[in-house]
């Protein structure tokens, strides 16, 4: 670097000096990440909650408030909505003012185009409807993919009070163990049956995603839903 | 250490600003910028992000250039800037979760953007603390400036809005190609254009004045 030679001693770097400042410098980086982890590590739980919170309300029109319930292999079992005991699967029952069950908002997640799709959806399981979608993560090419979430048309493939459309329907088949049709996939403009979703053109890969998140949701979900209903009703617990 | 005079101050301020604006003259920062300036409040939240980085990381790289050994000072800008970084990152979440998501990969990329290491190793190890905060604001918002810049044009054209809020009634057809990467370099493209016309013309003025 410096053009005029230097002296021998005071121009060697020293080691000991260098190992110093890099461990000095690294030590309080963690000390202070540390810090900022403790003080917002509540808040952003708290921001998740609320998050879920308000989707579960957006996907499930009518409902006035809401329990969770772990999913079990002999039904449903209340929680409490914080809690994140792993592998655990919650859904969430939607209650009216009256506290009668208007419908059950499932998570789901699939592969999109670029990371897992994370959303939920809500189910009437009187009408066998879908009530609503919504997308709780992703990272959908914006402009394209990420109109899964806000394609007004897209969504009124399960929102049914702004259109005339009837939302996806689950039916289950005769023996109740399966959903009677897969959620199916269909062009923009070209829907038949009432369990296609009609996708958006351009964004042909994430369609799918949500097509594919609800029907391998709903297969399993669905059943056991209407298997175990009575216990999703209010004031069983 | 003396605070300078406040002409000196100003003009290092101005600097980033406009003469030697990184984004519009030094070019650098490109990722970041292309990337996040598809909607104006993308384009604010980014630059926020970048300014505090900047401020923080030059202030605090001022104060200790004269205890690192110059053959680890890179190593040693790039934690004190990973830390930042990282802080910032868990107040975004902390603030703002949607917002988070929008931003998404590209709040830890402020790492490696190169307009703040570049302010470090430029400017902040050879000038005191004061200077360089003034230096790295500047900078900072210069960078925010034209993310501004471009996340208007791209989110007006592109999503047919401003804020968010439309502009041109249900018939307008949003041109989506202005939201996605090839609307970055077409704005970038014709922003300099712009911005080298009028440096060009000025140029001219002066020379005609002699």
């Amino acid at each position: 670097m410096s053009n005029t030679p230097a002296a021998p001693k005071a121009g060697q770097p020293n080691s000991l000096h260098m190992i110093a400042t890099l461990g000095g410098v690294s030590f309080l980086s963690g000390f202070l990440i540390f810090f900022a982890v403790q003080a917002t590590e509540a808040g952003i739980k708290q921001n998740k909650l609320e998050q879920l919170r308000g989707a579960v309300f957006e996907v499930l029109p009518g409902a006035a408030s809401s329990q969770a319930f772990a999913v079990e292999d002999k039904g449903f079992r209340p929680v409490e909505v914080d809690d994140s005991t792993p592998g655990m699967k919650k859904v969430y029952a939607g209650y009216d003012e009256s506290g009668k069950l208007v419908g059950v908002a499932i998570e789901a997640a699939a592969q999109g185009y670029s990371d897992v799709i994370r959303g939920i959806y809500g189910y009437d399981p009187a009408a066998k409807r879908v009530t609503g979608f919504m997308v709780l993560q992703s990272s959908e090419t914006p402009g394209l993919g990420d109109r899964i979430g806000n394609d007004p048309e897209f969504l009124a493939n399960f929102f049914s009070s702004d259109t005339s459309k009837d939302t996806i329907s689950l039916e289950l088949n005769a023996d109740g163990g399966s959903l009677a049709h897969n959620v199916e996939f269909a062009k923009n403009g070209e829907k038949s049956d009432p369990w296609q979703v009609e996708g958006i053109s351009g964004a042909t890969i994430s369609s799918k995603a949500v097509v594919r998140m609800l029907n391998n949701s709903a297969q399993e979900a669905v059943p056991l839903i209407q298997a175990h209903l009575d216990q999703l009703q209010k004031g069983t617990s | 250490m003396a605070q300078g005079n406040p002409a000196t101050t100003m003009d290092e301020f101005m600097k980033g600003l406009w003469r030697e604006n990184p984004v519009f003259v030094m070019l650098i920062g490109m990722c970041p910028t292309m990337a996040v300036s598809n909607t104006v409040i993308n384009s604010l939240a980014m630059g926020a992000c970048a300014i505090f980085v900047l401020v923080m990381s030059s202030a605090v790289v001022s104060l200790i250039r004269k205890l690192v050994p110059k053959e680890v000072r890179i190593a040693t800008f790039i934690v004190v800037i990973a830390t930042l970084v990282t802080i910032v990152d868990y107040v975004m979440q902390y603030i703002s979760l949607p917002l988070y998501q929008a931003l998404g990969v590209f709040i830890p990329l402020i790492v490696v953007n190169c307009i703040i290491l570049a302010r470090a190793e430029v400017f902040a190890s050879r000038n005191n603390v004061w200077l360089s905060s003034v230096d790295a604001l500047g900078m900072g918002v210069g960078f925010t400036f034209a993310l501004l810049c471009l996340g208007t044009v791209r989110e007006i054209i592109g999503k047919g809005a401003i804020l968010g809020i439309p502009l041109f009634g249900p018939n307008f057809e949003p041109w989506s190609v202005m939201v996605l990467p090839p609307g970055g370099f077409f704005t970038l493209g014709s922003w300099l254009l712009f911005f080298n016309w009028l440096r060009e013309r000025r140029a001219r003025k002066l020379k005609k004045a002699e």
